[in-house]
């Protein structure tokens, strides 16, 4: 039997019953790593070493009860911008081509602390600030459903790591959409989590007001237990938000009557494939043919959520990666003559041409005399946003609509005309700047066979409504496996 | 394109940002940036005034604690990935001449 092609939960099921041991599974996640990784290259590190003594410990834990969760021994792989002690974490950028950690991310550790094992750190656009992962210092991810074709960015490497079934689930971070277009583009689903519910400790920051680390899985059952693995107030982020409650798997019932969706008509407008709008309004058919109540609404202020998002996103980012400066870790240039001239060659030899781009956009608008002009204007509009959001969730438990306006593109399109490749995010960027949680699942596939991803948004605090509405919709399908891992 | 982006403005914004550009990024980057802007004015069509600016979508304040020390000593692991380090710190060029 191929463990790989399993769930987390199915794998997790078969570990506890003893059918599997803990290196088994393991060494099975190794094997496909070994056998796929020339086709799609998730992985910037892989710990084998580290994997097999963890495997050995899980299972000793296992075995006199210490770990008793449903994911203990599961094969997980890391996002390559979560610290992880001892282990390479690079954020798939040549600055930090030799940072070691010394700590390791809050939500790593918990996820550690599930009895879920780190198999290797997955590959990503550089500093987490593209959509195709092919920014990376790295080498570019390929799409599992078709080598030719990108993953989607910026958590290319985790989600095509779990279609390629190359783990059994992994953690993404998802700034403007990062976990979830790259999970549409292959066929399988992400959760980008309310702001404030997994900490960001250890996470290197990008777009601080807007990071959320969340899960990639096979399944919804397997996003849920792992958010409710990972997630945890800690009080070493001062923007984690103590919830009332983290069971999310509560929420995995079959159940959508009474349920009311709402879909912005503002989504379905100009830009959008006309396969992704059949299948997305296919779905919404069949949540409504199980009790939901679907209506068309007008959402309002769409079209501003992009420049917003790139005003504070990158004000933040040049901010965030001032830290960046050849002293204190990360890459220092060869020759230099005093400090300034470090700090700017440093800089220079070690970020790839879009972070250096998003850095400069970030510095202008917080420079003095463009501040109000740019930055504080971005922060009105993102206020007026949250409001749009909060008259629909007046009305509506979830919001309907799609993850991405179109599939997966060729490799190689996009970085050309970086804005059109910022529009592709139309439908998930706004939900950041909102702080919601949203999450994408697979519904259907367009014509050259790449996956279709449907998206779920709910107010904040509400995971528990995006979590129902998208089990009950999966029930309606069967997994579908990517060719790379057949 | 309405944003030009002068040589003054991106020899500026590289000094902000720390970056030395080289000639090609340098007029790269004039056009990125002009056209980056061009789209972003397009939020000057929005009527923004009254609006407060909503830097976090929660009300959350400062979070303080006692000031109560829990980690040790931790200069050798802060230290562990620098790029030069000399008697427990780390190490730069010259900065007072």
């Amino acid at each position: 039997m191929d463990l790989m092609s399993l769930t987390a939960a199915e794998l997790g099921r078969k570990i506890k019953a003893k059918e599997v041991s803990v290196t088994e599974a393991v060494t099975a996640a190794l094997e496909a790593i070994e056998k796929r990784e020339g086709m799609v290259h998730s992985f910037v590190t892989v710990d084998k070493e580290g994997a097999l003594l963890a495997a050995k410990e899980v299972q000793r834990k296992i075995d006199d009860g210490t770990l008793r969760g449903p994911l203990a021994g599961v094969p997980a792989a890391v996002k390559d911008n979560m610290c992880t002690e001892g282990l390479l974490t690079t954020c798939s950028s040549k600055i930090l081509s030799n940072f070691m950690p010394t700590y390791t991310a809050t939500a790593v550790q918990n996820l550690k602390e599930a009895g879920m094992v780190v198999i290797g750190k997955t590959n990503m656009d550089e500093f987490a600030m593209g959509s195709t992962t092919e920014t990376s210092a790295y080498g570019v991810t390929r799409n599992p459903w078709n080598t030719e074709h990108v993953p989607g960015g910026s958590s290319g490497g985790s989600c095509a790591a779990v279609a390629a079934e190359e783990c059994s689930l992994a953690l993404g971070s998802d700034t403007g959409g990062s976990i979830r277009q790259p999970s549409s583009f292959c066929g399988v689903t992400g959760l980008k989590p309310t702001y404030g519910t997994v900490s960001r400790y250890g996470l290197i920051a990008y777009g601080s007001s807007l990071d959320q680390i969340g899960p990639v899985a096979k399944d919804v059952t397997d996003c849920a237990a792992l958010l409710e693995a990972v997630a945890s107030y800690d009080n070493k982020d001062s923007t984690s938000i103590w919830r009332e409650s983290y069971q999310f798997t509560e929420a995995l019932v079959d159940d959508v009557k009474g349920l009311k969706i709402g879909i912005p008509r503002d989504y379905f407008g100009e830009g959008l494939d006309t396969e992704v709008k059949e299948a997305v309004l296919a779905a919404a058919k069949a949540l409504e043919e199980k009790g939901a109540i679907v209506e068309e609404f007008d959402l309002g202020l769409v079209e501003y959520a992009i420049p917003a998002y790139y005003i504070i996103a990158c004000a933040e980012a040049s901010s965030n990666l001032a830290r960046f400066d050849g002293v204190k870790y990360g890459y220092r240039t060869k020759d230099y003559e005093g400090l300034h001239n470090m700090y700017k060659k440093s800089r220079s030899e070690g970020f790839g041409a879009e972070v250096k781009r998003r850095i400069m956009l970030g510095s202008f608008v917080l420079s003095s005399g463009y501040y109000d002009a740019y930055y504080l204007r971005a922060l009105r509009t993102k206020a007026l946003i949250k409001q749009e959001f909060d008259k629909a969730f007046a009305k509506y438990d979830v919001i309907l609509g799609p993850a991405a306006p179109t599939t997966a593109p060729k490799i190689g399109q996009s970085l050309g005309d970086p804005i059109k490749m910022y529009l592709g995010d139309i439908y998930t960027i706004s939900v950041n700047l909102a702080g919601l949680p949203g999450i994408s699942l697979p519904c259907g596939t367009d014509r050259a066979g790449l996956p279709i991803g449907l998206q779920l948004i709910g107010d904040c605090f509400k995971e528990n409504n995006i979590i129902r509405a998208a089990y009950a919709y999966e029930r309606t399908r069967t997994y579908e496996h990517s060719p790379v891992a057949m | 394109m309405e944003n030009i982006i002068s040589d003054e403005t991106i020899e500026y914004v590289g000094i902000l940002a720390k970056l030395e550009l080289s000639e090609e990024e340098r007029e790269r980057a004039k056009k990125d940036m002009g056209e980056m802007l061009d789209y972003i004015d397009k939020l000057n069509e929005l009527d923004v005034s009254g609006v407060a600016p909503m830097s976090h979508v929660f009300p959350v304040s400062n979070v303080f604690r006692e000031d109560v020390p829990s980690d040790e000593d931790g200069s050798s692991m802060t230290l562990a990935n620098a790029p030069l380090q000399r008697n427990g710190g780390f190490e730069v060029p010259k900065t007072i001449i």
